[in-house]
């Protein structure tokens, strides 16, 4: 059994824990004889200053404090947190590249050419017709589809579309984009064997319904094999279909949204493409649309000039307008498209079979209840008797990080488990260990875990009732 | 199989899994329908990293090489390379939104020294952990105004100034509520205080302003602008940047309820990817859109990070969460806060006091040349400023351009140059274009 003691740093008389940079140095400087009037300046500014040498130990400090893709496997169900190869960084990193989003395409015809190639790439993935890069997260991508959704409906005489229908397994942002858009939300009890449940979708959509928001294979990891008669019911009411690309991992070049009836995606590139998704972003969340829905893409969308001579900016006809002020995160875009390219047809066709193959292999190693199969790329185990936080958290004492914990709800404590390809036969194996010894643990060990990670285990609901959000409410107390 | 350079599975490897799993062959796990099943054909070639590289440098490297003097909202700071070495440490880049809070106090750390940094520079006590860009923060505040406020207000007054994009966001993300975006006319490159007074009524939901604006000028009566919105109860949001902020008074102090903006520092000019920022009082901490991190305990009593106020968010609240930010901008927080600290307070005033001297200098060298009045307004600017040409603008752009320089036409005769350090140096260089071009 491999067992983990994290970094802790701390003094013998000092703090037992690293200091905030304001504890070490924090300084005050007074603002005055600046060069502008008095009346409109601050008096001081209150500040830590460390020199390059201790700024650098304190980050450092931090980073060894935190669990990373490269400190051990990752399997957050849903999340898809795989391996990034750090050669994208290299090719984010071009300077040719970091211009002013104000510079006339004319003038960056190589930014417009890169975003016109992933457009494509994204597009044929997708089995879409055309795709924005604009929207910075794979919610902000949502929120899109749902506006755009909302243009056509307008654009049609449907205005009065007002109800957005979602799984009770929907990830939350789901029906919080649609909220966001201005929708009813409408949610439809999955079936008996995870999936939709059609009668329940008969009943539930009609001359009300703007949009279905459904990933396949869905959050249970299922494929919802029924998904032609689902767009069919939809599409006959009127509504219609998006797919949420969480869950494209187990996809890959294996069957296309487009393909299957849907209208409106969006693509997560930090999940199914591999881009670093740094402690909770940057991210970006692309959107491609079927042909009767390219005239309402954001603005500025990219193509290919006349004649073949270079690309342009350009302003689509019905446009829903902006939801980035500029271009949608860059950086993260250039790393998907460089993924893309590293793996070709190839790669992306193999990413699905070892994704799907890593997630039915742990499943046999773990012993415990799995109540719906067949998966794909993720699944959902039940922890039993026991309590999945605690599971969880006596995981960690192994060195793994454990899978998302007591979501969906329909499982009773479930453990969200998505191992992603990136990981190796020996990884899997040392993770269904680490679910194994957990599992045996005897009840002081789970209640009291973990125990040799930077902090032991937190009170959050204690950290919410007396909020202290910064080192100024410390000082206060 | 793997077939892919970053599954490590070997052929040994999957026969021995297939065995365990029962299956002869990995496509007996795909549970697709025949109909919609796909053949694998993208017609993406599979090449090796410097084949990559080499595509997207040689793409890249269609770009024309010019010096740019544009701003508008979007700003080039040098990044301290000290910056991007901390911050690509893969603990930091390759992990995840940190929902075990046991073995990620290191990002949480980081992100809780950011959201002190916000307190300290927008003088509100609430500061979120990052949003997507400036654009996206005034659409959540106008959101979250219609979220507290009790009276029946619908109209977010925006001024004339605001740049389009930012107000072309703000109409999509309040399109499917009941709120009303109307323009408020400026004076002289700010708010014109006669036009709100006239324009704010019981409807007024929010009064929004920035400073510096999006013409370059600092905005002299943010206070009292913030009154007559608050007369009105309607709520204050201002937008204004880290830097700017290190010199000039903070916005809670004179009244913003709201402080939004983009982050400015942490990251180099990345064709407008950055970081929006959003801070608010405590009153509507329940209220605020995005990732909290708060302070606790952990059971052995020791101080401990961790994300907080999580039922305000949409993995547990879904349809009635305060916004559905799950994805952020975690990494470029991560970024801002050292950019920031390695500046310290000196080095922040410092480098705020040169954004007001180098747009003054780049000015009055302008207004020299003949055909050029610079600046057009009478007031005190940073980083950028408004100049009035004889000659129509889009005409001395478009030769500019042909002499490397890239500058903003922002109307008939109206250019927009922005100074900072990085482009500090060709200023010289720009001064004998523009003599060249305009006479």
């Amino acid at each position: 059994m491999r067992h983990y003691d994290q970094a802790r740093f701390h003094d013998d008389e000092g703090p037992e824990y690293e200091p905030l940079l304001s504890e070490k140095f924090g300084t005050e400087q007074a603002v005055e004889d600046t060069p502008l009037p008095d009346e409109l300046t601050r008096d001081s500014l209150e500040l830590p200053a460390p020199a390059e040498p201790e700024l650098s130990r304190h980050y450092v400090r931090l980073s060894q404090q935190n669990y990373a893709i490269e400190t051990g496997p990752y399997p957050l169900g849903s999340c898809t947190m795989k391996f990034n190869p750090p050669f994208t960084e290299d090719v984010a990193a071009d300077p040719n590249g970091m211009v002013h989003p104000d510079r006339p395409g004319e003038t960056i015809q190589g930014n417009l050419e890169l975003l016109y190639t992933l457009q494509e790439y994204l597009a044929e993935i997708g089995g879409m017709d055309a795709v924005t890069l604009q929207p910075p997260a794979g919610a902000a991508g949502e929120f899109t589809g749902n506006r755009i959704a909302a243009a056509y409906h307008e654009a049609n005489g449907e205005g009065h579309r007002s109800e957005v229908v979602v799984p009770d397994t929907a990830h939350g942002t789901n029906p919080a984009s649609a909220a966001m858009a201005g929708y009813d939300v409408v949610e439809i009890p999955s079936g008996e064997d995870g999936r939709v449940d059609l009668d329940a979708l008969e009943a539930a959509v009609g001359d009300d319904t703007a949009l279905f928001m459904l990933t396949n294979p869905n959050t249970l990891g299922l494929f919802e094999r029924d998904i032609e008669d689902i767009a069919e019911i939809v599409h006959e009411a009127g509504g219609l279909v998006y797919y949420d690309g969480a869950n494209l991992n187990a996809l890959l070049g294996r069957a296309r949204p487009g393909d299957m009836g849907y209208d409106i995606m969006h693509y997560n590139v930090h999940k199914t493409f591999a881009t670093p998704h740094g402690g909770g972003g940057p991210g970006a969340g692309p959107v491609g649309v079927v042909d009767e829905l390219t005239e309402f893409l954001p603005t500025p969308q990219v193509r290919e000039q006349d004649g073949g001579e270079g690309y342009e900016l350009f302003e689509p006809a019905q446009t829903i307008g902006k939801v980035h002020n500029y271009q949608g995160n860059w950086l993260v875009l250039i790393k998907a498209m460089a993924y893309i390219a590293r793996l070709g047809d190839e790669g992306l066709c193999a990413t699905s079979a070892n994704a799907v193959l890593n997630a039915n292999y742990l499943a046999t190693q773990i012993d415990l209840d799995i109540p719906f199969e067949p998966f794909h790329h993720e699944f959902v185990a039940s922890a039993g008797d026991l309590d999945a936080s605690d599971m969880a958290k006596r995981m960690l004492d192994f060195g793994v990080h454990p899978p998302t914990t007591k979501w969906p709800e329909i499982v009773s404590q479930a453990l969200m488990t998505e191992p992603t390809e990136g990981e190796s036969k020996e990884t899997l194996d040392l993770l269904a260990e680490a679910f194994k010894a957990a599992k045996r643990s005897d009840e002081e060990a789970l209640s009291s875990a973990p125990h040799r990670t930077t902090a032991r285990r937190i009170d959050q609901a204690d950290a919410a009732r007396n909020p202290r959000l910064s080192w100024q409410a410390l000082d206060e107390n | 199989m793997s077939g892919s350079p970053y599954a490590p599975n070997t052929e040994t490897d999957t026969s021995e899994m297939l065995d365990a799993v029962g299956v002869s062959d990995v496509e007996e796990l795909f549970d697709i329908p025949e109909p919609v099943r796909f053949d694998g054909e993208f017609d993406i070639e599979s090449r090796s990293e410097p084949a990559v590289l080499n595509m997207v440098s040689d793409m890249l490297g269609n770009n024309d090489d010019m010096t740019e003097f544009l701003g508008r909202g979007y700003y080039d700071h040098y990044v301290p390379s000290v910056v991007d070495r901390l911050s690509l440490r893969s603990e930091f880049l390759t992990s995840y939104t940190q929902y075990q809070p046991e073995v990620t106090q290191g990002f949480l750390q980081a992100l809780f020294e950011y959201q002190s940094i916000l307190v300290e520079l927008t003088g509100l006590p609430v500061a979120n952990a990052s949003m997507y860009d400036a654009a996206s923060g005034l659409a959540e505040a106008a959101l979250l105004a219609s979220r507290i406020r009790d009276a029946d207000g619908t109209d977010v007054l925006v001024p004339e100034y605001v740049r389009e994009e930012r107000v072309s966001v703000l109409e999509n993300y309040v399109a499917g509520h009941d709120i009303h975006v109307k323009r408020v006319g400026t004076a002289d490159g700010t708010l014109d205080i006669d036009a709100l007074t006239a324009a704010v009524d019981e409807d007024t939901l929010m009064v929004y302003a920035e400073s510096p604006t999006t013409r370059g000028t600092i905005e002299e009566h943010l206070a009292e602008i913030g009154e007559i919105a608050h007369e009105n109860d309607a709520m204050f949001t201002v937008a204004s940047d880290p830097v700017a902020m290190s010199i000039l008074e903070a916005p809670g102090d004179l009244g913003a309820d709201v402080v939004v903006g983009d982050a400015v520092l942490g990251m180099p000019n990345a064709y407008g990817m950055g970081l929006g920022i959003f801070a608010t009082r405590d009153d509507y901490l329940r209220h605020v859109p995005g990732r909290l991190i708060g302070i606790g305990e952990d059971q052995d009593g020791k101080r401990a990070f961790t994300l907080t106020l999580q039922t305000r968010e949409q993995h547990i609240r879904r349809e009635r969460a305060t916004s559905n930010i799950c994805t952020n901008q975690a990494w470029v927080a991560l970024r801002t806060a050292i950019h920031a600290a390695s500046l310290g307070p000196d080095g922040l005033v410092d480098l705020a006091e040169q954004m007001v001297e180098l747009p003054r200098d780049l000015a009055a060298q302008l207004d020299a040349l003949p055909g050029i009045e610079a600046p057009i307004h009478d007031r005190h600017h940073f980083r950028e400023f408004v100049a009035r040409t004889e000659a129509p603008a889009s005409e001395i752009v478009a030769a500019l351009e042909d002499e490397g320089f890239a500058v903003q036409a922002v109307d008939d005769h109206e250019l927009q140059f922005t100074v900072t350090e990085t482009n500090e140096h060709a200023v010289d260089d720009l001064i004998a274009a523009v003599e060249e071009v305009v006479a």
